[in-house]
């Protein structure tokens, strides 16, 4: 069994118990969800503060296109921050240098993160488990010494003053709430297309690979393929965070391609669920928030942050939405 | 060849001679690196940090104890590999029936809480580690100026990696490690504590870390951070050469190390990354790595 496979043990048996019910029970649930999380999301602005609830945004966006990796085809990437902090520095440049409309600059960074995918996605995979974690560990902290030695990421500065323009030449995204339902559009254009991406037989594939790569094989699935494609989906849909947040911040910076910054999207899913699509944003909402309560103390963040990922591996390894799932009265089956 | 390359001699072996010591270093880690994954099968995360502990017990030593350097090269490892027999004992020991990547994540968080807890105490910025009084000056080669300090480093480590490699291949404690890697319920069954023997080489190869902590104390300066950076060079390295073999372990250290000498000299601006290049070119040719067979 994978990591990612006891993880989301919880999960199988819940799907399980659902189609046990008739399926019309487990959608109508899911639609029910589905519109308690969008009400609540739409709501938040006037309760929080907007850039913040976007920071959570973007974070879930990232750490849900991370999960589809390792939660869902067993890999675990160490070198995300490459596709989000890559499609960051592509973003604020197209959008600043080029003077390119917002959805233009994304489309651009979303496109770069792709590229990276393909290429570090084709190297990548040709080894498993925790090789693949240092490979991709090792390309991304190329990426990042790339970002602090080429003339166009402005080095320590990073990119700063990125303006955050005119959406679709209709939505002035200068005005905090126009920005904020932008990223929410943007989060949940990501979130339903991953949620596509699980419930299509692609998706079933890569669970099967997950489980059991050779037996993938052996009926006849080219699993290389299947693999590169989560990766390339995965990295583009990271990208795709990492742009909205340049254009949220309007900056981008070393901090976004930096090897801590895929530790933390790995920690986002841990602490969530891995292999639970809620679990990332659940996860990256908790991290988001601790960091910036943290930031108002003396205390130490990496400390802390090390300290959640230690309890994380050696009590809860489900995450909290997977303990939850498992939990649930009814549904052990 | 000088003329060539357009550099002079004094320039190209000087970069050289950093690279090798580089090299000393990888090498040093990724055979720690190697010696725990083939018993525990576990990669650790945490070495680049307990090689910065290595070199804080080092500099802590001499402020506060006011011993020197040569009993810091003594007591550091032995406090490094201490520690790592701590944590071998209360955390990764649980993980074992589980899959690699949480060793790999529990050991990730380790990296972070020491790493943060010696930034949160001595800031980011290096502090000073003098070299000791017997190894200070240096020899006229002729071709090139060699202070003894890195002479010395690179012996030192060329003799702990081959006295490594020959406790591992060529004597009967190692020839128990070998079997206990390949079938550990068989070789406990022999009556060999095998749950010991995993503690051992646990605390075996992070004290490896602390050595070439303090042997790097003189030449970087002491920092929270001289660790974390090396770690993913050192993944790198391990990934080029295999996890298979010890031997490979130190060829490959060595070499990327060279190699990265060479390239500050040719084409300075690649030298952060030519590690990792290779990395993606011997991964295209052979993906099991140079020494490696795939497990």
């Amino acid at each position: 069994m994978t990591a990612a496979s006891q993880a989301t043990a919880a999960t199988a048996t819940a799907t399980a118990t659902a189609t046990l019910r008739g399926p019309d029970a487990g959608t109508a649930r899911t639609a029910l969800l589905f519109v308690v999380g969008l009400t609540i999301a739409a709501l938040a602005p006037f309760a929080l503060y907007p850039v913040f609830v976007m920071k959570v945004l973007c974070f879930a966006l990232f750490a849900c296109a991370f999960n589809l990796l390792i939660g869902f085809a067993g890999l675990l990437s160490f070198g995300h921050a490459a596709f989000f902090g890559g499609a960051a520095y592509v973003t604020a440049h197209a959008v600043k240098v080029w003077g390119l409309p917002p959805e233009l600059g994304l489309l651009l960074g979303t496109a770069a993160a792709a590229l990276l995918g393909v290429l570090f996605g084709a190297i990548a995979i040709r080894r498993q488990g925790i090789y693949f974690a240092m490979i991709t560990l090792a390309l991304s902290q190329m990426v990042f010494f790339m970002a602090l030695q080429l003339k166009f990421t402005g080095g320590e500065d990073g990119i700063q003053g990125v303006p955050r323009g005119v959406l679709f030449g209709v939505f002035d995204l200068t005005q905090p709430l126009t920005m904020y339902y932008a990223v929410l559009a943007v989060f949940v254009f990501g979130f339903a297309l991953i949620w596509r991406a699980v419930h299509s037989p692609f998706g079933q594939v890569l669970k099967a690979i997950r489980e059991n790569e050779p037996r993938a094989i052996s009926l006849g699935y080219r699993t290389e393929r299947y693999k590169l494609l989560a990766f390339v989906l995965s990295a583009s849909l990271a990208g795709l965070a990492g742009g909205t947040k340049a254009l949220v911040f309007q900056l981008a910076s070393l901090t976004d391609v930096q090897w801590q910054m895929s530790g933390e999207v790995v920690l986002m899913t841990l602490l969530g669920g891995m292999g639970t699509l809620v679990g990332p944003v659940v996860g990256a909402g908790l991290v988001v928030t601790l960091e910036s309560y943290l930031a108002a103390t003396s205390l130490p963040v990496p400390v802390v942050i090390g300290a959640i990922f230690v309890v994380c591996v050696l009590l809860f390894r489900r995450g909290i939405v997977g303990e939850i799932l498992a939990r649930l009265p009814g549904r052990k089956a | 060849m000088f003329d060539l390359l357009g550099v002079s001699p004094q320039v190209l072996f000087g970069q050289l001679l950093l690279g090798l010591i580089n090299g000393s270093f990888y090498a040093l880690l990724s055979l720690g690196l190697a010696v725990i994954f083939g018993m525990l099968n576990v990669i650790n995360f945490a070495h680049g940090a307990l090689y910065m502990v290595g070199a804080f017990v080092a500099w802590l030593l001499l402020n506060y104890l006011g011993l020197g350097y040569w009993w810091a090269l003594f007591l550091a490892p032995t406090v490094v590999g201490l520690v790592g027999m701590a944590l071998e004992k209360t955390m990764l020991s649980r993980l074992y029936k589980l899959d690699h990547l949480y060793g790999l994540l529990l050991t990730f968080g380790l990296a972070l809480i020491l790493e943060g807890a010696f930034r949160h105490q001595y800031g980011v910025s290096g502090q000073p580690y003098p070299i000791p009084d017997l190894l200070k000056g240096g020899q006229n080669l002729g071709f090139m100026f060699l202070p003894n300090y890195r002479g010395w480093v690179v012996a030192a480590s060329l003799i702990v990696c081959f006295g490594t490699w020959f406790a591992i291949e060529r004597t009967r404690l190692g020839a128990y490690l070998r079997a206990a890697t390949e079938n550990p319920v068989l070789v406990q069954a022999f009556g060999i504590n095998v749950p010991v023997m995993v503690s051992l080489t646990y605390a075996f190869g992070v004290a490896l870390a602390g050595l070439a902590g303090v042997l790097a104390a003189p030449i970087y300066q002491v920092s929270p951070l001289m660790g974390s950076n090396l770690i993913i060079i050192v993944f790198a390295v391990v990934v080029i050469g295999g996890m298979g073999s010890i031997l490979g372990a130190i060829v490959t250290g060595l070499g990327l190390g060279l190699m990265e000498g060479l390239t500050k000299v040719v084409y300075p601006e690649a030298s952060n990354i030519v590690v990792f290049v290779v990395m993606a070119i011997v991964l295209l040719i052979k993906p099991a790595g140079l020494f490696g067979r795939e497990r």
